[in-house]
C-alpha cells in the first residue's frame, strides 16, 4: 500500500548536538515498524518531530502528498498520530471516558453548558469493547492496572480516528500475559489498517509483531530489515553497530569477604519477596533487571530512605540498623541515585557546596563552615576525576551530565566508602564519561569497596560487573557468574523464566 | 553580601534621603530613635520567620502568639506576682514549645504549614482573648520592675536597647545562617529537600528546628511588644504582624519556593517597611493609605528584583558556558 506518511531527510541539531542527521521514514496503513536504537539513538527526537512538539532543522514531513517543513501539535493529531506515551498521561482523578475525552467533552445544556456524561459514556463504551477491555468507562483511572492504562491511552488514540498509533516501551511495565494481550491489541489495529510505530528494546516482541524494523544509531538510519530478515542479533548489530564488544577489565585481585548481606530482606514496594544477597569486598556486583524489578527500591531500603519490612543488613559481618540515609552514612553505605538532578544535586549551589554537602561537619573550624577547605577539596576531586570544570565555585546545574555524575561521586569518595551503589550509573551520560565512570567504579573496587551497579543497559551490566544478580517482580531470579554471561542469560531472568521459551505466541 | 542586599540597602539610603529632602524631620535624633525601636520590635521575629521561608515553609501565627503570650505575660507580673526573670524565661520556653508543636506537625504529621500555622492563629488569638475575657489586660497601677523596662524600653545614647538586641540577634542568626552546619543543611533542605535527604542530613529535624527558632522569638517579641504597648487588648494586638514579617522576608530576597534568602536582607527589608510608615506619617499621607504604600513599594520591589535575577542569571550562564567551553578548548589541545 501507498504510505501515507513520509519523513525526507529529517535533520535535527540542539546546540553542540546532532541529534538526528537525515533520517528517513515512510509509514503505509495497516503496517508494523519496529523502531530500535540504543538511549540516546534519536528515537524520542524522531517521534517529538513526529508529534509536531519539536521543528525539524531540515527535511520535510509529506502527509497524503502535501510536504510540510514541520508539524504543529494539532497538525499531528489532524493527521492521525496518535501516541502512547512511556509515561502515561492520563487523569487519575477522572473516569476512563473522561480521559478519553479530555479537552473534547460532549456538552449538552443553555445558556451553561455542562457535560453531557450519558453521550461520553456511550461513545467509549463501543471504543473500549473494540480493545476488549475488562473496565468500563465510569471506572477511575486511579483503580486501574497500568496495563488497563495503556489501554486507555490506546482507546484515546482510536477515538481521535489515529492512522497511526506510535507505541514508546509499551511493554516496558506490563506483565507476561498483559504484554500477550497488548500484541493482540496490535494485531486487531493492524488488520484494521491502522499503522503502528512499536518502540521498545524488548527485541523478542519486536521480532513478534513488527513488519520491518528501521534502526538508528547516533541519529542516523544504522539499517533497515524485512520481515524475513528480523533475528535477534541482526538487530543488535544494528543498533551498536558492532557485536557486544567486553568492556570488562578483571579485578586486580580476587573478591575478599562479604562487606554487605542482607538477609531475608523485604521492601515496602514488594512485601512479598524476600532477598538475600551478598556483596564482597573488591567486586562489582551487577543488579539486572526489567525496569520496575524493584531493584531501585531495594536499593532506597539499604540507604535508609524507605524502612524495610522485614530483614537484617550486615555490614562487614556486624548487623547494621539502618533507619536513616544518615545511618547508612555512618556505616560507609553510599547510595548514587538514579535521578541525579531530583535526588543527588542541589543544582544551584557551586561544585564545591555540593562535594561538602554530606560531610559538612569535616569542613568545620573553631564551629563555622570554612569555604577555603571546602574549596581545596573540590579542587582535588576535580583533578582526581578530571571533572570539567574551571573552578569550584561553579554551579553543578551547569554541567554536563557526565561531569554531574562525577560531582556526586566526588561526594562520597572524600568520605571513605565501602559500600558504594550505584543506580543507573551512567543514564544520560556520553560514551566518553561512561568509560571514565566504569574505571572509576573499577579502581573503587580494587581499592576494596564492595561496588553495587543496578542497571537497565545490558550492554553496562554485561560488560562492567564481575558477578551479576538478576531481579524479578521483587525477587532474586538468579544470579549468573561472570562465565554465564549472556544477554540472552540475563533477559530469561528478567522476564521470570528460566528455560528458553518463546514470550506468548507470534501474535500478529 | 550579596548583590541582591546591595541593591535593597540603596533603595532603604534613596527611600530615605529623599523622605529626609521632604521634611527634615525625619532625621531628627527623636525620629530616628523612634523607628529604630519599631525596626528592633518588628525584626526580631521576622527573622525567625525568613528562617521558616527559607525551608519553602510560612508561619502566619506571629501575631497571635504575640497576644496570646503577651497577655499571659502581664498576668504573670500582676495577678501572679511572679519574679520578671522567671517570667520571661517561661514565656520564652513558651513560644518555644508552641514553635515545637507546629513544627511537629509540619514534619512528623507530614501537614502543610499554611494550614498549620493558620489553625495556630485563629487558636491563639481565641485562646488569648477567652484567657481574659475580651479584656485589656495591663499592668496595675503603680506597678513598675526598672530592670525589665530599662532592658525593654531603655536607650542607651538614644538608641533604643530594642534595636541593640535586634542587631545582636541578627549577628547570631546570620553566622548561624551563613557559616554553620545547620544554616548550609538549611539551605540545602530548601534547594532540594530530596538531594539533602539522599545526602544523609536529617531534613524534617531541620525543619522542625525553625518552627522552634521562631517560636523562641515570637516568645521574646511578645515580652517587647507586652513592655512597649503596657497594655493588650487580645483582640486587636498584633494583628497582620506576621505578615509584616512575610513582607521583611521576602522584600529582603527570601523567596516562598525556599532555599534563597540572607538575614542582612531580612534586616533591611524591615527597615524599609519601617521608613514607608514613617514616610506616610512624615509626608502628610491619609494614614488610611498606609497599607496600600507599602503594598505598592514591596510589589514594585519583588518584580524589579526579579527581572534582575532573570538579567543576571541569564548572563551567568553565558558566562559558565564560556568559561566550560574554554576547559574544553584547553583540553583539546
Amino acid at each position: 500500500m501507498e504510505p501515507f506518511l513520509e519523513l525526507k531527510a529529517i535533520s535535527k541539531t540542539f546546540p553542540g548536538v546532532q541529534a538526528l542527521a537525515d533520517v528517513g521514514l515512510s509509514v503505509s496503513p495497516g503496517e508494523v515498524i519496529g523502531l530500535i536504537g540504543e538511549n540516546g539513538a534519536g528515537k524520542s527526537t524522531l517521534m517529538k518531530i513526529l508529534g509536531g512538539v519539536i521543528a525539524p532543522t531540515s527535511g520535510s514531513i509529506r502527509i497524503d502528498g502535501v510536504d510540510r517543513p514541520a508539524l504543529t501539535v494539532e497538525a499531528a493529531i489532524g493527521a492521525g498520530i496518535a501516541f502512547v506515551h512511556q509515561e502515561l498521561n492520563l487523569f487519575d482523578n477522572l473516569d476512563a471516558a473522561a480521559n478519553v475525552f479530555i479537552g473534547r467533552e460532549p456538552r449538552k445544556g443553555w445558556p451553561l453548558p455542562l457535560i453531557d456524561r450519558k453521550r461520553l459514556h456511550d461513545t467509549v463504551r463501543p471504543l473500549l469493547k473494540r480493545l476488549d477491555v475488562d473496565f468500563e468507562p465510569q471506572t477511575l483511572v486511579a483503580d486501574l492496572s497500568l496495563a488497563q492504562r495503556q489501554l486507555l491511552e490506546i482507546t484515546k488514540a482510536l477515538s481521535l480516528d489515529a492512522r497511526v498509533v506510535i507505541m514508546d516501551e509499551p511493554t516496558s511495565s506490563l506483565t507476561i500475559s498483559e504484554t500477550r494481550r497488548l500484541l493482540a491489541v496490535i494485531a486487531d489495529l493492524k488488520r484494521n489498517g491502522v499503522a503502528i510505530i512499536f518502540i521498545s528494546h524488548r527485541l523478542h516482541e519486536v521480532t513478534e509483531c513488527a513488519d520491518r524494523v528501521v534502526a538508528l544509531r547516533d541519529g542516523r538510519i544504522a539499517g533497515r530489515l524485512a520481515r524475513h530478515e528480523i533475528t535477534h542479533d541482526a538487530m543488535i548489530r544494528l543498533m551498536i553497530g558492532r557485536d557486544l564488544k567486553s568492556l570488562y577489565t578483571p579485578p586486580a585481585a580476587p573478591p575478599a569477604d562479604a562487606v554487605l548481606e542482607l538477609k531475608g530482606f523485604r521492601t515496602p514496594a514488594f512485601p512479598d519477596s524476600s532477598i538475600d544477597l551478598t556483596l564482597r569486598r573488591g567486586e562489582i556486583l551487577g543488579l539486572a533487571g526489567l525496569i520496575g524489578a524493584g531493584r531501585t527500591e531495594l536499593a532506597r531500603a539499604v540507604f535508609g530512605i524507605d524502612r524495610p519490612l522485614a530483614g537484617e543488613i550486615r555490614v562487614n559481618g556486624e548487623a547494621a540498623e539502618v533507619y536513616s540515609p544518615s545511618d547508612a552514612i555512618a556505616r560507609g553505605i553510599y547510595l548514587i541515585p538514579e535521578d541525579r538532578k531530583q535526588s543527588a544535586l542541589i543544582l544551584e549551589d557551586s561544585i564545591a557546596q555540593n562535594i561538602s554537602l554530606a560531610n559538612i561537619r569535616a569542613f568545620v573550624r573553631s564551629g563555622l563552615v570554612s569555604s577555603a577547605l571546602e574549596e581545596q577539596n573540590a579542587e582535588r576531586q576535580i583533578r582526581a576525576l578530571r571533572i570539567k570544570a574551571p573552578n569550584a565555585s561553579i554551579i553543578a546545574g551547569s554541567l554536563s551530565g557526565g561531569n554531574q555524575q562525577k560531582v556526586v561521586l566526588a561526594k562520597w569518595l572524600s568520605m571513605e566508602p565501602k559500600i558504594l551503589i550505584f543506580d543507573e550509573p551512567t543514564r544520560g551520560i556520553d560514551v566518553g564519561s561512561k568509560s571514565e565512570i566504569y574505571a572509576l567504579m573499577r579502581g573503587l573496587a580494587d581499592s576494596g569497596v564492595g561496588v553495587l551497579m543496578i542497571s537497565s543497559d545490558m550492554e553496562e551490566v554485561v560488560g562492567v560487573s564481575d558477578r551479576m544478580v538478576v531481579m524479578h517482580e521483587g525477587a532474586i531470579a538468579g544470579e549468573l557468574s561472570r562465565d554465564r554471561f549472556s544477554e540472552e542469560a540475563v533477559m530469561q531472568l528478567a522476564v521470570g523464566h528460566r528455560r528458553s521459551e518463546p514470550i506468548g505466541e507470534r501474535a500478529c | 553580601m550579596l548583590k541582591k542586599d546591595l541593591g535593597l540597602l540603596i533603595l532603604v539610603v534613596i527611600v530615605s534621603a529623599i523622605v529626609a529632602f521632604l521634611n527634615p524631620r525625619f532625621i531628627s535624633p527623636i525620629n530616628l530613635s523612634n523607628t529604630a525601636n519599631l525596626v528592633g520590635l518588628f525584626g526580631i521575629f521576622s527573622i525567625g520567620e525568613g528562617f521558616v521561608i527559607i525551608t519553602g515553609g510560612i508561619d502566619l501565627s506571629i501575631g497571635s502568639m504575640l497576644a496570646l503570650l503577651g497577655v499571659v505575660f502581664i498576668d504573670l507580673l500582676t495577678t501572679y506576682q511572679m519574679n520578671w526573670v522567671a517570667a520571661v524565661l517561661l514565656i520564652v520556653l513558651a513560644g518555644t514549645a508552641l514553635g515545637a508543636i507546629q513544627g511537629f506537625l509540619i514534619t512528623k504529621m507530614r501537614m502543610q504549614p499554611f494550614i498549620v500555622t493558620l489553625c495556630g492563629l485563629l487558636l491563639y488569638r481565641g485562646i488569648a482573648r477567652w484567657y481574659t475575657d475580651d479584656g485589656t489586660a495591663g499592668f496595675a497601677f503603680g506597678q513598675s520592675f526598672p530592670s525589665l523596662e530599662w532592658l525593654t524600653t531603655g536607650r542607651v545614647h538614644g538608641i533604643p536597647l530594642t534595636f541593640v538586641v535586634f542587631v545582636l540577634i541578627s549577628i547570631v542568626m546570620g553566622i548561624v545562617l551563613h557559616r554553620s552546619v545547620f544554616g548550609r543543611h538549611l539551605f540545602a533542605v530548601g534547594r532540594n529537600e530530596e538531594a539533602a535527604l539522599y545526602s544523609g542530613i536529617r531534613s524534617q529535624w531541620v525543619i522542625a528546628a525553625t518552627y522552634i527558632i521562631l517560636g523562641a522569638l515570637s516568645g521574646l517579641s511578645a515580652i517587647y511588644f507586652a513592655m512597649y504597648t503596657r497594655s493588650i487588648s487580645p483582640a486587636s494586638h498584633g494583628t497582620f504582624y506576621e505578615l509584616y514579617a512575610i513582607a521583611a522576608a521576602v522584600l529582603g530576597g527570601c523567596s516562598l519556593r525556599g532555599g534563597e534568602g540572607s538575614v542582612f536582607g531580612i534586616v533591611l527589608g524591615t527597615i524599609l517597611l519601617q521608613v514607608l510608615q514613617n514616610l506616610v506619617n512624615l509626608l502628610g499621607i491619609p494614614s488610611s493609605l498606609n497599607f496600600a504604600v507599602m503594598g505598592a513599594v514591596i510589589l514594585l520591589g519583588v518584580l524589579a528584583d526579579q527581572q534582575l535575577v532573570n538579567y543576571r542569571s541569564r548572563r551567568a550562564a553565558l558566562r559558565s558556558q564560556k568559561a566550560l567551553a574554554a576547559v574544553d578548548k584547553a583540553a583539546t589541545v
